[in-house]
C-alpha cells in the first residue's frame, strides 16, 4: 500500500489551501484527491465577484480566486488527482479511492485532512407537497448548469429560501433573460448577506417574501405553478394567505449541510449542531491524525475564512506530525445562550497557540453583548453591533487567556 | 431635500448608510463605517455602478462557456444592453485569465475580461 505523509480529500478552496500550507511547512509527500474533472471546487461555478477581499484585498470572481490557488499548488508541485472519488476512510487513516486510470486503490497516510465541502438541502429535506414534475432544482445545481455547462434551466422562476446562492441565481437568471417572480423565506429575516439582498434582488426589483414558504407544486411533466403561503410565528402556513405563481422553475436555496459520510465511516465524533466533525484547537477530529476544515466542517459564508481555516488545520497537522501535541486534559468549547455553534469544540489544556473561535448567533441582535467564559470565570466581554445568523463571527482565545482557563469554555450572546 | 437609506454593497458588513440629497447633490452621508461606504453612497445616489459577471460561448474549450467579468464597474442602468453585447460573443480556447474578451464595453471604459483560464479540449 502506497504511504503518504498527507492525503487531502477534496481539491476545492479548503483542500488547496491546506495543501499549499503543508508544502510551505516542509510536508513534501502529499496527495490531493478531487472528484471533479478539475480542482477549485464550488468556486468554479460561482462566477460572481466578491471573493478574496480579506485574502487578496481585491474583489475576485470565484474562478479567479480558485485559479490563484491552483497556480500556487502547481508551483509547489502538489499532486492533485482529479476525476477521483474517495469511497472509503477508516480510523487507521487508510483512504480508498477510484478513478478511470488506476481503478480501485487504497493508500495510507500519516495525516488525512477532510476538505470535503458541503451539499445542498433538497426538496425531500424540506418536504414540499405536490406532484413530481421536472423544473425543481437546488440553486447550486441550476448554477452549475448555467455557469459551467451553459444551460438556462427555465424562463419563469421562483426561488424558495433566501440563502446567498439563491439570491445570486435570482440576479444571474434575470440577466440571462428569465423572469424571477420572487424569493420566499420561511424566517422573518433573510438568510443571505445584506449586500446580496441589495444587489441581487433590489437592483432588479425582485420581491422578497419574508415569513412565506412554498406550500404546493403543480405540473404533470414540467412544473407549471406553485402555491406560496404566509407562515405564522410557529412557521406553519396560514390558511387563506395562498398566492399562485405560474412558473416553470423552482430553485431551492434552503441550506447547506457538511458532507460527512466519510467522517461517519471512520467513526469520527460529529457535532449535532454543525453536522460536521468535532475538532480541537489543531482542527484534529476525535480520530488521531484525521483533520477537518472548510465547509465539510461547518458551513462558511466567505471563502476567505475557508482558506484561513484550512491553513490553520494544515498547521495543526504539522504540529501533530512533529509530536508537539500531547494527549492531555481537554476543555470543551460550546455554544451558550444566543449562539448556535462554536468551532473548534475542544481545546487541549497544553495548547500553546492562539485559537480563533468561529461562531454563529441564533437570531438577529441590534447591539450584542458577547461573553466568553471558562467555567464560571469571564475571560472577556465585548459589544458588537448588528449580529445576524447569516454572518459568521470570530472571537480569539489569546495565549494569555489560555493560561487563565479554569474549565469548559462557553460563548454566549445577549442583547446589550 | 430628499433622504435615502442605502445598504453598502462593498463588503459583507452591509452597512446601512443614510444620504441627504438636494437634487443631484449629496449634502451628507451618515452610518458608513469606512471611507468606501461614503464613496459608495455618493455614487449610489447619483448613478449606481456595479461589476457585471456573465459567461460567453467558448469553442473547443474544456467547458461550453467561459466566465467573464467587467474590469471596472459599469452603470447599473446599462446591464441589459451590456448583456446583449456579451451574448453576441464567442471565443476559442485556449484562453488565459484576464484576457480581454470585449474592449471598452459600450463606451464605459471597462473591458470584459476572462475570469479564468481555459485549456483546449
Amino acid at each position: 500500500m502506497r504511504h503518504y505523509q498527507a492525503v487531502i480529500i477534496g481539491g476545492g478552496s479548503a483542500g488547496l489551501s491546506a495543501a499549499v500550507t503543508l508544502k510551505e511547512n516542509g510536508i513534501e509527500d502529499i496527495l490531493v484527491l478531487e472528484k471533479d474533472a478539475e480542482a477549485g471546487g464550488i468556486l468554479q461555478q460561482c462566477i460572481h465577484n466578491g471573493f478574496g477581499l480579506q485574502t487578496f484585498k481585491e474583489q475576485l470572481s470565484g474562478p479567479a480566486y480558485a485559479e490563484r490557488f491552483i497556480r500556487k499548488a502547481e508551483e509547489l508541485n502538489v499532486s492533485v488527482l482529479c476525476g477521483t472519488m474517495v469511497t472509503g476512510l477508516n480510523d487507521r487513516r487508510e483512504v480508498t479511492y477510484v478513478n478511470p486510470e488506476e481503478g480501485y486503490v487504497t493508500v495510507s497516510a500519516d495525516v488525512v485532512i477532510l476538505a470535503v465541502g458541503c451539499y445542498e438541502r433538497s426538496r425531500g429535506a424540506v418536504e414540499i407537497p405536490g406532484e413530481r414534475p421536472a423544473g425543481i432544482y437546488t440553486a447550486g445545481q441550476a448554477q452549475r448548469y448555467l455557469n459551467i455547462d451553459g444551460y438556462l434551466t427555465g424562463k419563469n422562476v421562483f426561488i424558495l429560501g433566501s440563502g446567498d446562492i439563491g439570491l445570486i441565481m435570482a440576479r444571474r437568471m434575470t440577466l440571462e433573460g428569465a423572469k424571477v417572480y420572487g424569493v420566499a423565506e420561511l424566517m422573518p429575516y433573510s438568510n443571505g448577506l445584506p449586500r446580496n439582498i441589495k444587489q441581487c434582488l433590489e437592483d432588479f426589483g425582485i420581491p422578497l417574501y419574508l415569513s412565506h414558504t412554498v406550500t404546493h407544486v403543480y405540473g404533470k411533466d414540467r412544473l407549471e405553478r406553485i402555491e406560496v403561503s404566509k407562515v405564522g410565528k410557529d412557521l406553519k402556513p396560514i390558511p387563506g394567505t395562498e398566492m399562485y405563481f405560474d412558473v416553470d422553475t423552482l430553485l431551492l436555496s434552503v441550506g447547506l449541510i457538511p458532507e460527512n459520510h466519510l467522517a461517519d465511516e471512520a467513526g469520527i465524533l460529529m457535532d449535532v449542531r454543525t453536522k460536521g466533525p468535532v475538532v480541537d484547537d489543531n482542527y484534529m477530529t476525535s480520530v488521531p491524525g484525521i483533520f477537518a476544515c472548510g465547509n465539510g466542517l461547518h458551513v462558511h459564508d466567505l471563502v476567505d475564512f475557508v482558506t484561513l481555516e484550512a491553513a490553520r488545520s494544515a498547521l495543526g497537522a504539522v504540529r501533530w506530525l512533529k509530536g508537539t501535541q500531547t494527549a492531555d486534559k481537554v476543555y470543551k468549547a460550546s455554544a451558550g445562550q444566543g449562539v448556535s455553534y462554536v468551532v473548534p469544540g475542544r481545546i487541549n489544556a497544553s495548547c500553546d497557540h492562539r485559537v480563533d473561535f468561529f461562531f454563529r448567533v441564533r437570531q438577529n441582535f441590534e447591539t450584542a453583548q458577547i461573553t466568553m467564559k471558562s467555567g464560571d470565570k469571564v475571560l472577556r466581554t465585548l459589544k458588537k453591533k448588528k449580529l445576524m445568523p447569516s454572518v459568521m463571527e470570530q472571537l480569539p482565545l489569546t495565549e494569555k487567556m489560555l493560561g487563565e482557563l479554569e474549565g469548559d469554555i462557553t460563548i454566549e450572546v445577549t442583547e446589550a | 431635500m430628499e433622504e435615502k437609506e442605502l445598504i453598502c454593497v462593498n463588503c459583507p458588513m452591509g452597512c446601512r448608510v443614510r444620504v441627504q440629497l438636494e437634487g443631484n447633490t449629496v449634502i451628507s452621508v451618515t452610518g458608513n463605517q469606512c471611507p468606501r461606504g461614503k464613496k459608495y453612497a455618493e455614487q449610489e445616489s447619483i448613478c449606481p455602478m456595479r461589476i457585471l459577471t456573465s459567461t460567453v460561448t467558448v469553442e473547443n474549450g474544456q467547458h461550453r462557456v467561459l466566465p467573464v467579468i467587467t474590469s471596472a464597474e459599469i452603470p447599473l442602468s446599462m446591464m441589459e444592453d451590456a448583456m446583449k453585447e456579451i451574448r453576441k460573443v464567442s471565443v476559442r480556447a485556449p484562453i488565459t485569465m484576464d484576457q480581454v474578451i470585449i474592449h471598452d464595453l459600450l463606451g464605459t471604459g471597462a473591458d470584459v475580461i476572462a475570469s479564468r483560464s481555459m485549456a483546449e479540449r
